[in-house]
């Protein structure tokens, strides 16, 4: 049994068809990639399992369990934590701060009222996992002076702090520049060591083709193929996928 | 650290600065701890050295609005969301104090003062289905929702038998008169003021504060966090409704009589968020600030001739929005900051620059930042 | 009983329409701007009293005098927008417009104050106070012509916003400013006429309810509170659905009246508003938004 499954999702927007008949596994303990042209509905398919919007047909499934309309806080809690394509960080709050926002698990909200944020140990957690990405000397600086990539290291950092099994990422390689790069694919790798499964969507090939272990291909909202990053490769589809659908550029929701 | 306190200011807000050293933290503290003293013990004996019963009417009425802008701040300023029906609250306690005290025959004396707390949690239940359907909606919608609800009460209190309609209740008269009038329910509003600022300050340190601020910068991505933004929001909001429930109450003893259009007023919430907005949305010290410059001049104002005051009102909070947004203090914060910032390094830096490039740094950071 | 319904049931309809039109102004301005003009109140209240000094100082009928009064507040709504709303940036701007406008309408029930004091006043003219028969029913002139005019100005918003060029700028600054911006519409321009026009329909709505309600300075709070309610109702930034509202509540206003209390109408208004939300936080006509914030 996959980790998490998306079971024939469809969406609409208004008339606009965003995802038909969109299908994928993610088995647990791999990296799985999820690519196609922009507007294919990759970003929207996010938005579905994350409960950031609904959907009238098909089914998704973390450890088997229905999860279908949930609801983000929900589905954090279950264990499934996502990023943002374009960064999304609490900007007036300081660098930790952001890294204390997230619910610790088995916390009641009475306790969240009473209890001051961040223990020593919640503090030395949120330390270490900046530590880990590399911007804890940034700790006390407000998030918002903080560059474009170090948001994205930021933003993927407080995902961390809850320690969730499936880690959801989109676009984490778009905008930042190859060093980083670099880094960040260890750091997703040294993560999957320690048992994290991930989703990524992107578009820089090369990061996808190293990194994942399986990789779909999407296109005007239907998942067309999915394999191993040589198979997918020489896949002719994807090709005609890449080729020949430049007219398909939509707007992609964030 | 300078950096960080113009950046900080320059966020508009007060970020604490933890974990930045022992030396200079301990000596904040220690600066903190002697204003707070100061400050409380300033509170404590002002009606002793100014006994003036006109004076002490308007530290009285402005202790009121210092508590219900501390309050307001405590919600509005921390989440973003702005509600100006928190008049509802203020009538809904002074309807409590003097409906009770009439039901109950309550002679004036302190013994009416225990119907404060009761105030507070009647705005409490009242709080908690109106911040249910208000808080269901957006952001801007929030704002006209709670406006709507205002209304509804207002017109409720001059309709239901209950409040007896526009002739209004009387309250218990207290025994005690003459120069000193004023001084047990001076002290009382005090009481309840260092409570809501305490209030105010430990939310700002919980976790729930934390998401509190995370909502306001961006709610989306708090609930992507596992932060109930639902049970965040409604606690919020009803926490923030008690203290104005109990001045509300306080009021009403103070005031003698109660009627519709004085305990249901639509300009308590515009004052009280010009209060907030004038010494700087969500910090703590602002609204306070705010308050005790803006309630000694409406007392004046409305004393005068109360369409003046409207007018000056509106002027003032025309100004404040437009050419000091973010407030006195963190404006006045951001440029102490910065007189700082100059004095200790020669060149400085923009404050992003500076936070992001310090030397020291690993050579990590420094790609990041070389990269961008 | 029942005729007495059905003539609540038309008075709630003309009333309607004159609170449409003012709704629209209201909803307009937000669809194309995002701002929340608090102030909508209290300019219809500017608007009578322009109507009351022009018919009681120079003899200007009330209907002639709109020559008048609808340009007057065009350039009173211009001068708002370009002096404070303009002036507003940033993500909270929409929040921030409700304190600007709130404070501009506490300056102006001031100005009113100083000039007319707080003692109610009524429009007068022959078709104020006299009614004629129809269908067994005595309808007051004034609620017919205040009716038609609504009808007429909607109309000609209608044809502004649907057949000029000007109208299909604002159409598209409603849908999305920064696309509009970059197929060269002039977005700050269309919001500035926006606004004005918003305001301007306040002029016909402020002359109409003078003549039918006894109105003082601090009728303004009463008149934002309706029009808010029937503009959240109506889903905000649709016209449409503001036309539905306003018809809808005013007619439902009348008919608890008639059937309960006067006393009680106002609360009925509030009581829709409170029930629709806990359905439907998207208002009556709203599209289903809510859940993506």
């Amino acid at each position: 049994m996959a980790l998490l499954e998306m079971e024939d999702v469809r969406k609409s927007f208004g008339g606009l068809q965003a995802l038909s008949a969109c299908s994928l596994e993610v088995e647990e303990g791999s990296i799985a990639g999820l690519i196609g042209p922009n507007g294919s509905g990759k970003t929207t398919l996010f938005n579905i399992v994350t409960g950031y919007e609904r959907i009238r047909e098909g089914a998704v499934r973390f450890r088997g369990t229905a999860i279908t309309n949930s609801t983000p806080e929900r589905v954090f809690a279950l264990g499934i934590g996502r990023t943002f394509q374009l960064t999304r960080i609490f900007t007036r709050l300081s660098v930790v701060e952001n890294m204390l926002v997230a619910t610790q698990r088995h916390e009641g909200w009475l306790r969240s009222v009473l209890r001051p944020a961040g223990s020593a140990s919640e503090h030395r957690r949120a330390m270490e996992l900046l530590d880990f990405v590399g911007i804890a000397r940034l700790a006390d600086a407000p998030a918002g002076t903080l560059s474009y990539g170090q948001r994205k290291l930021l933003d993927l950092a407080c995902v961390l702090v809850a320690d969730p099994s499936v880690i959801l990422l989109d676009e984490p390689a778009g905008g930042i520049n190859p060093t980083l790069i670099g880094l960040l694919a260890q750091r997703i790798r040294e993560l999957n060591r320690q048992g994290k499964t991930f989703l990524i969507v992107e578009h820089n090939m090369e990061f996808v083709m190293s990194l994942c272990h399986r990789v779909t291909v999407m296109d005007f909202g239907k998942t067309i193929v999915s394999g191993p990053p040589d198979v997918v490769r020489s896949d002719r589809r994807v090709l005609d996928a890449y080729l020949g659908t430049e007219e398909a550029d939509g707007d992609e929701a964030p | 650290m300078s950096e960080r306190v113009v950046a900080a200011a320059e966020e508009g807000q007060v970020v604490e600065l933890r974990r930045s050293g022992r030396r200079p933290r301990a000596v904040a503290n220690g600066v903190r701890a002697a204003a707070i003293l100061v400050a409380l013990v300033v509170l404590a004996v002002f009606p002793l050295v100014f006994s003036n019963p006109a004076v002490t009417t308007i530290a009285f009425f402005t202790l009121v609005f210092m508590t219900s802008t501390t309050a307001w701040n405590g919600f509005a300023g921390y989440s973003g969301y702005i509600p100006l029906g928190h008049a509802v609250f203020f009538g809904t306690g002074a309807y409590t104090l003097a409906i009770v005290a009439q039901d109950l025959h309550m002679p004036g004396g302190y013994g009416v003062f225990w119907l404060v707390p009761l105030a507070g949690a009647a705005a409490l239940v009242v709080a908690i289905p109106f911040g249910l359907i208000a808080l269901r909606t957006r952001r801007h919608t929030f704002v006209v929702i709670t406006i709507a609800i205002f209304f509804i009460f207002q017109l409720l209190s001059f309709n239901l038998g209950i409040t007896q309609g526009s002739s209004g209740i009387q309250t218990p008269t207290p025994p005690w008169f003459g120069g000193a009038f004023n001084i047990p329910f001076y002290y009382v509003g005090a009481v309840i003021l260092v409570l809501s600022i305490a209030v105010s300050w430990f939310i700002r340190r919980s976790r729930f504060g934390l998401q509190t601020l995370a909502i306001r910068d961006d709610e989306d991505r708090a609930r992507g966090l596992g932060v109930q933004v639902g049970r965040v929001k409604l606690v919020g909001y009803v926490i923030s409704a008690i203290p104005v429930g109990m001045v509300g109450a306080l009021y009403a003893y103070f005031i003698g009589q109660i009627f519709p259009q004085s305990a249901f007023d639509p300009l308590f919430d515009i004052t009280i968020a010009l209060m907030a907005f004038l010494g700087g949305l969500g910090t703590v010290s602002g609204p306070l600030l705010g308050a005790l410059v803006l309630e000694p001049l409406q007392q004046y104002f409305t004393v005068s001739d109360p369409s003046y005051y409207l007018i000056a009102y509106g002027a003032l909070f025309l100004i404040v929005i437009l050419a000091l947004p973010r407030g006195v203090v963190p404006t006045v914060g951001a440029w102490i900051g910065n007189r700082r910032a100059r004095r200790a390094a020669p060149s400085p830096a923009a404050a992003g620059e500076a936070s992001g490039g310090a030397p020291g740094g690993t050579r990590y950071a420094a790609t990041v930042r070389s990269g961008e | 009983m029942a005729s007495s319904i059905l003539k609540a049931v038309i008075d709630g309809v003309l009333t309607g329409g004159v609170y449409a039109l003012m709704a629209a102004g209201l909803t307009l301005i937000f669809g194309v701007m995002d701002i929340i003009n608090i102030a909508q109140g209290v300019l219809v209240v500017l608007a009578a009293y322009l109507s009351y000094v022009l018919s009681t100082q120079l003899g200007i009928d009330l209907f002639v005098g709109l020559l008048i009064t609808v340009p007057t507040l065009f350039v009173v709504g211009v001068v708002v927008e370009w002096a404070f709303i303009r002036r507003l940036a940033g993500r909270e701007r929409t929040a921030m417009s409700i304190l600007v406008t709130y404070a501009v309408a506490i300056i102006i029930e001031g100005l009113l104050i100083r000039q007319f004091s707080t003692d109610y006043v009524q429009l007068n003219a022959w078709y104020v106070d006299r009614s004629f028969r129809l269908l067994g029913l005595y309808l007051p002139y004034i609620y017919v012509f205040g009716f038609a005019l609504a009808a007429a100005l909607l109309a000609a918003l209608y044809m502004v916003l649907y057949r000029t060029r000007f109208g299909r700028s604002v159409r598209a600054a409603m849908q999305d400013r920064s696309a509009a911006r970059l197929v060269g519409v002039n977005v700050e321009r269309v919001a500035t006429l926006t606004f004005g026009l918003g305001v301007a329909v306040t002029a016909a709505g402020g002359m109409v309810f003078g003549a039918t309600n006894a109105f003082n300075p601090n009728s303004g709070y009463d008149l934002i509170s309706r029009l808010l309610t029937i503009v959240i109702l109506g889903g905000m930034g649709s016209i449409g659905g503001a036309l539905g509202a306003a018809v809808f509540m005013l007619t439902l206003e009348d008919v608890v009246s008639v059937v309960w209390s006067p006393t009680w109408s106002t609360l009925v208004f509030f009581a829709a508003l409170v029930i629709v939300l806990s359905v439907k936080p998207t208002g009556l006509f709203g599209r289903a938004a809510a859940r993506a914030q």
